[in-house]
């Protein structure tokens, strides 16, 4: 990959960092746009594993941006796709923040959180759901996959065991067949 | 600064002594987050360490999430600042991004060579049910949040299930939602909020 195509890429992902709104997982389908349908640096079942193996591996979700640049052009693609997504938004959110945090007290910035409260409840539930919808629409995995969740949600809500034993148990339960 | 006590929670919150202690909690909360940090970032930050309680953390998810940008990592940023500025913030962003950083990139050298693998994809289908378990449970413990929402809780609660409604199934864009509902949510907000504390 050439040094323009580079910073092509690397320019793209800071436009998209400031876009992504609700977590960096709503660009996706943006990201596909520009590597996979107008420069063809990836194909359709890359772009769709990378974000599996993300996925699958402990850390952010966000992670799945290092693994697209990594596909693209190596560890320097990994960086400059990383880097993008990271700096703007950073920069953004600390400013913010600060500027926040002044003045919590005021009627605005408790409208401002109050506000958005419930809407962040209900995004949560909704992440679930979309999470699992995938498995729960094929029928073969419907009982199995609707378990797992129930398993999941009773354990956690009830006992302080760590996620991680839960997720061995998802991926122990996928080894054995049952979803 | 700390995270400020608020007044509707008596109980004293613990912080990070150093930039070390830091840096360690957001490694391994990280490292336990597979499918997804936020629902660890609560057990950890919130029922182990009380670092901050369940108000303050649905109010920092709250902005993290209108804010661009990665939420968990905007929520460390914010995190890290209140304790030690911005070396906090970048300690804190440095511990949850590298070691997973190496996980991943080590995992998609490997997966190349056993995606077809039924096991590998069983165990896949396997953990992704689980995380989506993770996420709704965070939602649920959170829901507690809602009774002292200054717009009450019916309003309240029904912003959360309309949002639901919009995302999940009607699968609207995000940012018409946060912007529409958002900016009504807020509005409503202002006027309880309003209507509570008399002008002085």
């Amino acid at each position: 990959m050439s040094g323009a195509e580079l910073l092509g890429l690397f320019g793209h992902f800071l436009l998209l960092s400031l876009l992504a709104v609700g977590g960096a997982i709503t660009t996706a389908p943006d990201m596909h746009r520009y590597m996979v349908t107008e420069q063809h640096w990836l194909t359709d079942a890359q772009f769709t594993s990378s974000i599996a193996i993300a996925q699958a591996a402990p850390g952010p979700n966000l992670l799945f941006v290092a693994v697209l640049g990594w596909n693209t052009a190596g560890p320097i693609g990994a960086f400059a796709t990383t880097a993008g997504i990271l700096l703007p938004s950073t920069v953004l959110s600390l400013w913010a923040t600060r500027w926040g945090s002044q003045r919590r007290e005021t009627r605005f910035v408790r409208s401002f959180t109050n506000g958005l409260t419930p809407l962040t409840l209900g995004l949560l539930l909704a992440t679930g759901w979309i999470l699992a919808e995938p498995y729960v629409r094929v029928a073969q995995y419907r009982w199995g996959a609707l378990g797992l969740v129930a398993i999941t949600v009773l354990v956690m809500v009830r006992t302080k065991v760590s996620p991680m034993w839960l997720v061995a148990l998802g991926a122990l339960a996928g080894v054995l067949g049952l979803v | 600064m700390l995270p400020s006590q608020s007044a509707h929670e008596p109980a004293a919150l613990d912080a990070p002594a150093n930039l070390r202690e830091l840096f360690f909690a957001f490694n391994r909360l990280s490292l336990q987050g597979f499918g997804g940090v936020l629902p660890v970032a609560q057990r950890e930050l919130v029922e182990r360490k009380h670092w901050l309680d369940k108000q303050q953390f649905i109010e920092m998810l709250a902005v993290s999430q209108v804010l661009p940008g990665p939420n968990v990592v905007n929520l460390a940023l914010m995190f890290g600042d209140r304790c030690f500025g911005l070396r906090g913030a970048m300690t804190a962003l440095a511990g949850m991004m590298l070691a997973p950083l190496v996980v991943v990139l080590v995992l998609t050298a490997l997966y190349g060579q056993y995606s077809h693998h039924p096991l590998v994809s069983g165990a896949l289908r396997g953990m992704g049910a689980v995380a989506a378990g993770l996420v709704i449970s965070t939602g649920l413990k959170l829901f507690a949040t809602i009774r002292r929402n200054p717009m009450g809780r019916w309003p309240a609660l029904a912003f959360a299930v309309l949002t639901f409604v919009l995302i999940a199934l009607l699968r609207w864009p995000l940012v018409w939602v946060v912007l529409g509902l958002g900016s009504l949510a807020m509005a409503v907000a202002w006027y309880f909020i309003g209507r509570s504390e008399p002008r002085q």
